[in-house]
């Protein structure tokens, strides 16, 4: 019991809820991307900083896909794969501007809060 | 629909999931191995970088699906299983709600159709009973119908209010047809123009008595009931313009009134029209029901002063003949006392009902203790199953949910079952209930009904299931698997729940058992009051009416009853005969007038104290077995002769003249005119209305008397009950002979009514025997319950405690001593029970004043022998397992573990 716990909070150690999913979006804002390429993406354009289980990309993905914030399709990749392809639809473009802008605001509340040399 | 099409498609998203998850894992190995890692080594690098794939996917799926529900159908694939694995506890526990709710079901259909639904009539909210009360009118005062309406108030109400739509009066009563099959004696009701608008129910063919028909002299009309309709005519239309010899006079048939009107609690054959005659009305006559429907957004208050305002219009517009003064009436100080139609239908039976429905809810909550009880027990054998499944992660909200689930579903089995038994039950109860029980045919389960019950299921199953559900699912669940397989001698707690449990059960039973207790001390009451008749198993009634227009001449009609009185008095076996105006009991409306007393003085325009009178041949008293205090019994000489004697009862003898003795050879009168009467007799006390209620005063007058209104030189008594004593009253046998002997007299008179005087009599106390019937029944379920409850308890705990019973036992003690030990926990816990049992008895049994006779609702007798009742079962109870406890083997209790 102990021990799935444990797994589960190391998992999500330097993620907020909702983190996940807006970083979905942004990307998918610039080009619409399978799974693998939008996780790798990810990885990729935070110089490997987030420690993101390529596996958690699914439940945000199938999250965002009830919420209807992305739609996908099935198509074949570059590397000629068949893969499911996830675009942005027009609810989801909405969604990340307030997300982004809810998100900003709370990084300015936070590092007003951690600047150094202000009381 | 969304969520319709997706529930649809889940297959398909879960399948899309695996694959793309799949199809991840593959692109990553390729790429790995194009990058030059071996096959192997790229397979384990992709499934690290993608962490645990089944968590992901459980994750991923459990986005779409509504844990909720999903996992309240898990709770009850998984209740039910547990259910079908302990068929002996299922079979009991829902056979016991069955039960419970059954019995409530019934008796709330019965509630719910007398008491709770509106009566059949159109807005029903709108109509009244014009009932009045006037405490200066002696004997009529204490009459529970109050002071009904004359003729002439009917007018003045009719025309001069300003509160009501419509009103109008109406009168039960008897007519003979003849001229259709054998002669028949018809229940009839007489209307006045207005009752029929006041009802507002269409007529289901032909139309509804009309203004025109009100006309004295006019045509004479009828409507008949659906059921006369049916029966008489077969339901054929073209009975509409048929005449009917209704008492020997054709009427047209107008009209049939749908199937399953009543008229207020009257049920009728054949309805006629009034028709009164209203030059002719004097001020009295006091002898109608009055009806009518309120103006929209007119209340009782407003229609009450209304006809307050109209009493002395009524009183100058009429008058009781030259001489009288008509605000005589000043005196009885009439006050209107509208109410709601709905609360004359349903008269005093609603205590009863109400009285019942708690008792069996009292029972249900019993029941659900011992259920409660049971599944104490049960979830404790599970405690093991149930820490294993918290330990495997199971949230203890949703292991409490589980076990309720479980009760709920053995509550909804119950309760479907329960409805069953219901329908059976509404049968017995309508059997057993009150004869005089009104809307008795509207009852039936509706879906009020259905729902009320499954409410009571729900909430049955919810009660006994929480209390375990919360006593074992709680946090400390997991302390359980420590012990588990040990059974120690448990703490004191762990006991606690299930001693409340019986403790409140004791109490709940017995406050069902004083009421028990008193409703038979009642009867036993009722039993001993002297009611003025004697055997009344012996005593055969039947009633007869002789029409004007079947014998016109007063003396013919007392020489024709005198003829069948010989020859009832003929027939084998037969003791004595005799006959009345109406037996007591009867319920026929009886007469009332002012009887004066020579020897007093009255004020003028007194009107002395009204008593009830009644007329009587000569036999009768020796027949019905009602003693002659004082003086003797009239002669059929005095009779033929119409000589002015008359006999009283002996409280009026005692009102008047201070005693039976003195009373003889005094003489009084009804009205001025009337010759003055000599009484000849004083006749014992008669419960006239009912056991229960206060024998009234009675004068009693011969058959046939001077005329004292219409033409001819005498009057006679036209409807009579007909009263034979004999061991062979009831059989089919002897009632075929009187039928002939009446008949040989003459075939066209219809006999109705009959009956022995003990089914009179069982009619009319038929209101306690129902409530001690029902009251007996549940206080014997809730004893039996309450017993296996605390035997329940007992032995379960002496189930448990065997190892330290045995150590005990080693160490020395005697088995007294364990039995001692035994008895005092079960002892502990009755009387705890009893006691609060009597503090609830206390303030409940008062609740049940009215039905009581001649005991208080807080009879010590009744009190303290159900407390030791009680405490004495609940010892017996627990004797059982004390004794088994002390032959516990003290050996055997230590190895067994």
């Amino acid at each position: 019991m102990h021990e799935t716990q444990t797994m589960k909070n190391d998992k999500q150690r330097d993620l907020f809820p909702g983190a996940l999913e807006m970083m979905i979006l942004r990307t998918l804002k610039r080009q619409p991307l399978h799974g693998y390429a939008l996780v790798q993406h990810i990885k990729r354009t935070s110089n490997d900083l987030l420690q993101i289980e390529e596996g958690s990309l699914y439940p945000a993905l199938q999250r965002l896909l009830k919420e209807e914030l992305v739609k996908a399709e099935w198509g074949i990749s570059s590397t000629n794969r068949r893969v499911r392809i996830y675009k942005l639809t027009a609810a989801g473009t909405k969604h990340l501007e307030q997300e982004v802008s809810r998100f900003e605001k709370m990084l300015e509340g936070i590092t007003r809060v951690l600047a150094p040399g202000e009381s | 629909m969304r969520w319709l099409k997706q529930i649809f498609s889940r297959r398909r998203t879960y399948a899309d999931l695996s694959d793309e998850i799949q199809q991840h894992l593959e692109e990553k190995v390729e790429e790995l191995v194009a990058a030059g890692m071996s096959r192997e080594q790229a397979a384990a690098a992709a499934r690290r970088e993608f962490g645990n794939r089944t968590f992901a996917e459980e994750d991923a799926r459990a986005v779409w699906r509504w844990p909720r529900v999903e996992d309240f159908m898990q709770d009850l694939r998984y209740g039910l299983r547990m259910l079908g694995k302990a068929p002996g506890f299922t079979t009991v526990a829902i056979l016991t709600l069955a039960i419970g709710i059954g019995a409530n079901t019934a008796v709330f259909s019965i509630v719910n159709s007398v008491l709770l639904k509106p009566l059949h009539y159109p807005q029903a909210e709108q109509l009244v009973s014009l009932h009045q009360i006037a405490p200066g009118a002696a004997g009529l005062a204490d009459f529970e119908s109050g002071l009904h309406l004359s003729p002439s108030m009917y007018f003045t109400y009719a025309e001069q209010n300003r509160t009501f739509q419509s009103l109008g009066v109406w009168v039960p009563g008897t007519a003979n047809v003849t001229g259709l099959a054998e002669p028949e004696q018809v229940r009839t009701v007489g209307v006045s123009d207005g009752v029929l608008q006041t009802l507002g129910v269409s007529p289901v063919a032909g139309r509804w008595l009309a203004k025109a028909d009100q006309t004295p002299r006019g045509a004479e009309t009828v409507m008949v009931s659906y059921g006369y309709w049916q029966r008489r005519f077969g339901g054929d239309r073209s009975a509409i313009g048929r005449n009917l010899m209704v008492d020997s006079r054709p009427r047209e048939i107008v009209g049939v009134m749908p199937q399953g009107f009543r008229f207020v609690d009257t049920d009728f054959d054949v309805m006629v029209p009034l028709a009164f005659d209203r030059g002719k009305l004097i001020l009295a006559g006091f002898g109608f029901n009055a009806i009518a429907r309120l103006k929209p957004n007119v209340n009782i208050a407003e229609a009450d002063a209304d006809l307050a305002r109209m009493l002395p219009i009524w009183m100058d517009s009429w008058s009781n003949g030259p001489g009288s003064n008509p605000h005589i009436y000043e005196t009885w100080r009439i006050t209107p006392a509208i109410r709601p139609l709905k609360q004359e239908v349903i008269g005093n039976v609603s205590e009863v009902l109400w009285v019942v429905m708690g008792t069996i809810g009292v029972v249900m909550l019993i029941a659900c203790a011992n259920l409660a009880n049971l599944l104490l027990v049960r979830v404790e054998a599970r405690q093991q199953e149930l820490a294993v499944r918290a330990a495997l992660g199971a949230g203890w909200a949703r292991i409490v949910r589980g076990l309720l689930v479980e009760s709920l579903l053995l509550g909804l089995l119950g309760g479907a079952m329960g409805i069953g038994l219901a329908y059976a039950g509404v049968r017995v109860l309508v059997a057993m209930g009150p004869a005089n029980l009104p809307r008795l045919a509207e009852i039936s389960l509706d879906t009020r009904t259905i729902g009320f019950t499954v409410l009571l299921s729900l909430f049955s199953g919810l009660v006994f299931g929480l209390i375990p559900a919360l006593k074992y699912a709680g946090p400390q669940v997991a302390l359980a698997l420590r012990s588990a397989g040990r059974t120690t001698s448990a703490s004191r707690e762990r006991y606690h729940a299930r001693n409340v449990l019986v403790v409140g059960q004791v109490a709940m039973a017995l406050v069902l058992l004083v009421g028990a207790g008193l409703m038979i001390r009642t009867f036993r009451e009722l039993r001993k009051v002297e009611p003025g008749f004697t055997d009344a198993n012996h005593l055969q009634l039947l009633r007869a009416s002789i029409p004007g227009s079947l014998v016109a001449e007063p003396v013919r009609v007392t020489r024709l009853q005198n003829e069948i009185l010989d020859r009832l008095q003929a027939i084998p076996g037969v003791k004595s005969a005799g006959f009345v105006s109406e037996m007591p009991m009867e319920g026929f409306d009886s007469d009332w007038d002012a009887i004066y007393a020579e020897d007093k003085n009255y004020s003028d325009g007194e009107i002395p104290p009204l008593r009830l009178f009644k007329h009587v041949s000569p036999g009768f008293y020796e027949t019905a077995g009602t003693r002659i205090v004082a003086g003797r019994e009239l002669t059929w000489s005095e009779v033929y002769g119409l000589r002015p004697v008359a006999m009283i009862s002996e409280n009026l003898a005692r009102e008047l003249w201070g005693s039976p003795s003195a009373a003889i050879g005094k003489r009084l009168t009804e009205f001025p005119k009337m010759p003055w009467h000599e009484v000849i007799g004083v006749i014992q006390d008669v419960r006239e209305n009912g056991v229960q209620e206060k024998a009234p005063e009675i004068v009693y007058w011969p058959t046939m008397m001077d005329n004292l209104f219409g033409p001819g030189p005498a009057g006679a008594t036209r409807t009579v009950s007909f009263v034979i004593r004999s061991e062979r009253a009831g059989t089919q046998g002897f009632l075929d002979e009187v039928r002939r002997a009446v008949w040989s007299v003459n075939a066209s008179l219809p006999l109705a009514s009959v009956r022995t005087m003990q089914t009179v009599y069982d009619k009319s106390v038929a209101r306690t025997s129902f409530t001690l019937a029902m009251l007996g029944i549940a206080g014997a379920m809730a004893l039996a319950l309450g017993m296996i409850g605390i035997y329940g308890v007992i032995s379960y705990s002496v189930s448990q405690r065997q190892r330290e019973i045995g150590v005990r036992l080693a160490l020395g003690a005697q088995a007294g001593d364990v039995l001692q030990m035994v008895l005092s926990h079960g002892a502990k816990m009755a009387l705890l029970g009893v006691a609060i049992g009597m503090c609830g008895a206390f303030a409940l049994t008062r609740l049940m004043t009215n039905l009581l006779f001649g005991v208080s609702p807080l009879d010590p007798f009744t009190f303290a022998t159900v407390a030791a009742l009680l405490a004495v079962v609940a010892l017996a109870a627990c004797y059982l397992p004390a004794r088994r406890a002390t032959r516990v083997d003290p050996m055997v209790a230590l190895r067994y573990e």
